[in-house]
Parts: C-alpha cells; structure tokens; sequence
C-alpha cells in the first residue's frame, strides 16, 4: 500500500539524479580550482588554500555572489577563478531548483501524490465507511445523504471536475475523493475495499458495464460486503445478478414503480420520503395523480418503464415521441414541446401529462404548452439535473420525479438501516390500506415533521441492560420500551415497523409482543425520542422500572433498608 | 553494451580505486595520504550515490546502501581531518591515522558495492 507513495520518492529521485550530479561538480570543481590556484598574501608571499576553507568560501559564494575574500585577500588569478565560479555555481543552482518545480507540475508526480494522499486519508478512517464510486447526479445526493447521517463515504469518479466539487462541499466531514476509474482493482482497494471498516460499495457511475465490473471485483476480493449496483438495461441487471451482487437498482424500473405507486398505494410512496427523510422537515403532503387518459413525451428508457407501469395500472396512454423508430405503435411522433403533436395526442381529455426528456428545459417546455392547451392537467416532469431544482419549483408542478432521489431513498437505507429497507419492501408489496394506517399513525405521533427511524438488536454492546434481563428469563414485552422512563404511565411517541427474529419478521409488531435475545427492530418515532428510549435499553434500573413499575434502591445501605422495610 | 551501465559502473570501480589509493601508506605518515586524492574520493562516491538513485530493483536498495555508508564515512574523514587541523589546531600527523581509519571503513563499503557489481554482472545471462 506504501507502493504509491515510494512511487513518488522513487521518481522524484530519478529525476533529480542530472540536477543534483550537476550541482555536485560544479561545487567540487569551484573547491579544487581554488585549491590549486596560488595566492599572494600582503608580503609577496605564496599562499594556497586548504579544502576546508575552499569548501567554506564555495558554500557561499554561489548563494551570496562572494560575500568577501577570505581568509585573505584574492589576487587576479583567483578573482578570475571565483568569477567563473559564481556564474556557473549559481546557473547549477536555477537549474536544480527549476528542475524541484518542474517536477511538482509534473501530471505524473501530481497524480502519483494525490494518489499516496488518498490512501492515507482512507487508512485515517476509523468509523466504518461506505465506498461511493460515481459522483453524478445520484452520487452527490448519496454521498450528501450519508454524510447529514453521519456515515463516512469514500469517493471515486473519473471525472476530476466531479472529484473536485466533494472537496468544495461543505459536509462536515472530510470526504476521501480520487480521480480514478472505479472499475480497476487497485483503485477499489485503496479506496478501502479490504479495510475492516468497509460497511458497502455502491455502483452507480453512468456506465452499466463499469457498474458491473465493479461490483464483479468487489464480489469477488470481498465476498461479505455487500454490493450495490445501479443498472439500466436488462443485461447488465442479469449480469449483476449472475454473481450474487447483493441489491441491484434497475434506475428506470424504480422510476415507473413509484409512479404506479403514486397512483395506487400513494401511502407507499409518501412513507418512503417521511421514513428515509432526516428528522424533523415538514411532513410531505401525498400526491395522489388522478387516473385515465395520460400523454407521455419522450419515449426513452424512462418514458416506456412510466408507459408500462400506468397501463399496468388501468390508465389509457400516448406516447408522443421524437424520433419515429423508437416510438411505440399508436404514437405520435413529433416534438412534445410544440401543440400540433400535444392536440393529436389528445392532451385537451387527458387528465395528466408526463413530461420526461433528455433535457430539462424541454420538459417544461412541453409542460408549459400543454398547461396552454389544457389547464385542468395534473403535471408530472421529470427533473434530470439537480441544478434544475429551482425552475422546476417554480413552473408549479403537482408532481416532480427525480430519479436520482428515487435511487438514493432505495440505497440509503440499505446502508443506513437495512431493516428499513426490508420494511418498505413489505410495504411495497402489501395493500395501501395497510401502509395508509401507518402512514396516519405517523403523522400521529409526529405532529407535522418526518420522523426518526432506527433499528437495534438486542445484544450486549447495544442494548446491555435488555440483554441481561432478558438472559435472565426476565419478561420484557415491546410495549415496556414504549413508556417513559420518567413516567411509566406515559408513552413515547414511536411506533414499532418491524420486527426481525432470525428468519422470521412481524410487520408492525404489536405491544403485547415478547423479546428475545437476538431480535432486530425497526422503530420510528418522534426525532429525539431515540436517545429516550436507550435510557431504558442500557440502564438496568430504568429498564426494572418500565417493567415492572418499582423503583429499586440502589447502593447496599439502601437495599438492606428496603428489605426491612 | 548500455552506456547508462558503463558510466555506472565507471563511477562505482572509480569511487573504489580512489579509496583504495588514499588508504593505501602507512597509516600515521601524512605524506602517503594526500588531500586530493580525499576530494577525489569524495566526489566521485557522492556521483555514484546519486546516479543509484531511483533504482527500485532489490539490488539497486543495497547498492545505494553501501553507497550512503561510503559517503558517510569519507565526509566524517574529512571532518576529523579539518576540525584537527584548523578548529584544534593539531597537526596532520597527529590526524593522520583516525582519517584513514575512517576511509578504511569506506574502502569496506565500496568493496561490497564493487562485489555487488560484479555479482549482478554475473547473474546476467545475455
């Protein structure tokens, strides 16, 4: 691992080997031509100078131009001499230092301490640390996310100008960055892919195959950490899952699945922004899109995943698509962005448009003129670029899709809190009146901002005091960790998602359930309440009062009161 | 032939042979060790020092190795031979023997450095 930084010792002393010989001769040759050189002294005599004093007044005569003749007055052969010298000494001396500058703009020499410098912030870490590789759109929303949470990301991208906008971040943390395809092994590993601390390595660069490539390596020099990868065609998603990649995002599908979601279980989607959000931002209101007649523009990947999933969903769709060999049979072709197409596609009865191109601005283009065309449409965009965000607020939107935000809430929590990612599959799976309860029991206990969610096991580092109780055959149900420690009549205001004992996992456990040693849960509740509730988790006495409603002395003097009493 | 290896090799006998011609006398008589030929001998293994610079190979390290001892060696020869002669004021014979004890101990290192050479040469099987 050194091998990085011994590569820049090693060409820095190669190619200072030529400056440094020069500067080498050419004192020695000043010392020996004043050695050999006579002098005349006051008296007529002959003097000479010894090497000791030759090397004194060469040392600085090439720095000081002769700074005086020592030990005694020069004659003119000598003065001749000490000219020659100080013009050639200090020509040496431009050209080695010339050549030290030279070398620290060397892109070779730069790259090569960049790198040794990346390496040595990786080794810094001592909290466990995600290895983000890809920093566009997703990658700066993912690697933004983690860091308001506290987890440490390492960063790789090729593109310099991306590694250099991390380091302008302002995050709170420093963040590793290294210009670097991602995809060769080397670079994984010093970004810390054999490091203990290494939690995930997440794939989401623009490129399907380097996702692949990278996800191939980090499987298969690190079976046990787990592996994200984003991909957008049906090959590389099987590719992916050929070698066991443990979560693959299909971009494009979550896209289409969100906004079916939208429509039939919009309690599913509007829990995944308040659960996955930070705690204490104003709750989001759901989005219910009305169903029907919808017109899509642009008929790309993303455009067809939405065309799928709404027809899946019982809504007529047309399609209006630019270019004629990639629209679908019953489509218009033509530009979204001009009426003829919009009025042929029947935007005047549709009830909502889906505006989704590759650029920004022609998406609202085409959601302003069919605005123009029919105000009473719902208007759903898909915003490309974050820097975007500001228009697309302002153009009054019911709905806006960022598919970067969408892949960012399906990674985060498997990094973050795997559980919570189990618990939204589940919901996903499920009815909307099932998540529509949880969604108002929520919205209860939280009074208008998004919760807190985590989940703990109870083991001994973490929930210590729960642990021993329950190894001493204790009984501890979950409705004793939802009371107050101050006051046991009182509740906490958190609800309890999801419950994990080994294979088994109750969804929405109720109080009266039993814990065990060993069991995960997924708790969300109002931000603060966490740190109430490890009270009890951690704190033995606390704990034997939530149980059991007594309040035990502690300290022998006092038991041994309590027990005569 | 490679000049690159000729001017090394050139510089690491050189560095040797020059030593070896200032220890060579009787250890305490300053006539048989002169003051030149130090210079010389200092130079020339400052130059070979340099020009193993950079080499990576395993050789390269224990060559460069032997290389700074030799160096460090004569420059303490050369310090000891000024600070008798002009901070105490002794005279050269009384010096004498410590300096081209001194040098002595980089004639060593420069025979290993030599040894080395020849060794690699050796190997070379082209």
């Amino acid at each position: 691992m050194d091998s990085a930084l011994s590569r820049v010792l090693f060409l820095f002393f190669r190619r200072m080997r030529t400056p440094l010989i020069v500067l080498i001769l050419t004192y020695s040759i000043s010392a020996i031509g004043l050695v050999l050189i006579p002098g005349t002294d006051a008296d007529g005599n002959t003097w000479r100078f010894d090497f000791f004093h030759a090397f004194y007044f060469v040392s600085f005569m090439g720095s000081t131009i002769g700074f005086g003749e020592i030990p005694q007055e020069f004659n003119g052969a000598q003065r001749l001499w000490v000219a020659v010298s100080i013009w050639v000494t200090v020509v040496a001396w431009l050209y080695a230092i010339g050549r030290i500058f030279t070398l620290t703009q060397d892109p070779a020499f730069t790259r090569a301490t960049t790198e040794a410098r990346f390496i040595r912030s990786v080794r810094k870490i001592s909290q466990p640390f995600t290895v983000v590789c890809g920093y566009g759109e997703t990658g700066v929303l993912l690697v933004r996310s983690l860091a308001y949470r506290g987890i440490q990301p390492v960063v790789l991208d090729q593109d310099q100008l991306n590694i250099d906008s991390v380091q302008l971040e302002n995050l709170g943390m420093d963040i590793p960055a290294f210009c670097a395809d991602a995809s060769v092994t080397q670079h994984l590993v010093e970004a810390g892919l054999h490091s203990p601390l290494c939690r995930a390595v997440v794939a989401i660069t623009d490129s399907d195959e380097v996702n692949v490539k990278i996800a191939v390596t980090a499987k298969l020099l690190q079976k046990e950490i787990p592996v994200i990868a984003r991909a957008g065609v049906k090959e590389a998603v099987d590719n992916l899952a050929s070698f066991n990649t443990d979560h693959i995002i299909n971009a494009y599908e979550v896209f289409g699945e969100h906004l079916a979601m939208t429509q039939r279980t919009p309690s599913v989607h509007l829990l995944h922004a308040w659960l996955i959000s930070l705690p204490n931002r104003t709750l989001q209101p759901p989005v219910t899109p009305p169903q029907g007649k919808w017109v899509i523009c642009g008929y790309g990947r993303f455009g067809s995943s939405c065309a799928r999933y709404l027809e899946s969903e019982g809504n007529e769709v047309t399609v209006i698509e630019r270019k004629e060999e990639k629209a679908p049979e019953g489509s218009i072709v033509g530009r979204g962005t001009e009426a003829g197409p919009l009025i042929s596609a029947g935007i005047r009865d549709a009830v909502g448009i889906i505006s989704g191109t590759d650029s920004d601005t022609n998406t609202l283009s085409a959601i302003m003129t069919a605005r123009e065309l029919n105000p009473d449409l719902y208007l759903v965009a898909r915003q490309d670029r974050r820097a975007d965000t500001a228009i697309f607020e302002a153009a009054g939107l019911d709905l806006i899709m960022e598919p970067s935000r969408i892949i960012v809430w399906r990674i985060l929590p498997l990094i973050t809190t795997p559980l919570l990612s189990r618990f939204l599959r589940l919901l996903r799976a499920g009815t909307e009146n099932d998540a529509w309860q949880v969604r108002e029991r929520i919205a209860a206990v939280c009074g208008g901002v998004t919760p807190e969610t985590w989940s703990f096991k109870i083991k001994p580092d973490e929930t210590a005091a729960l642990w021993d109780a329950l190894e001493q055959g204790e009984t501890v149900c979950l409705e004793h960790l939802h009371r107050k420690p101050s006051n046991r009549d009182r509740m906490l205001p958190c609800i309890p998602l999801l419950l994990a004992r080994g294979d088994r996992t109750f969804m929405l456990p109720g109080p009266e359930m039993q814990l065990r040693s060993g069991d995960r849960i997924l708790f969300t509740a109002r931000a603060g309440t966490r740190r109430v509730m490890d009270w009890g988790l951690n704190n033995p006495k606390v704990l034997e009062y939530l149980v059991t409603g007594i309040e035990s002395p502690d300290g022998s003097v006092w038991r041994w009161m309590a027990r005569q009493r | 032939m490679n000049l690159e290896k000729v001017v090394f090799g050139f510089f690491i006998l050189l560095a040797l042979t020059l030593n070896f011609g200032f220890v060579l006398g009787d250890i305490d008589n300053p006539d048989h060790h002169h003051a030149y030929e130090l210079w010389a001998a200092i130079l020339v293994s400052l130059i070979a020092t340099v020009l193993k610079f950079g080499d990576r190979s395993h050789m390269g390290a224990v060559l460069l190795a032997t290389s700074l001892v030799a160096d460090l060696q004569l420059i303490m020869a050369a310090f000891v031979w000024a600070m008798a002669t002009h901070v105490q004021g002794g005279t050269d014979a009384q010096i004498m023997p410590s300096v081209v004890s001194l040098a002595g101990g980089a004639l060593l290192a420069n025979l290993a450095s030599g040894v080395l050479l020849i060794i690699e040469t050796a190997t070379l099987r082209r």
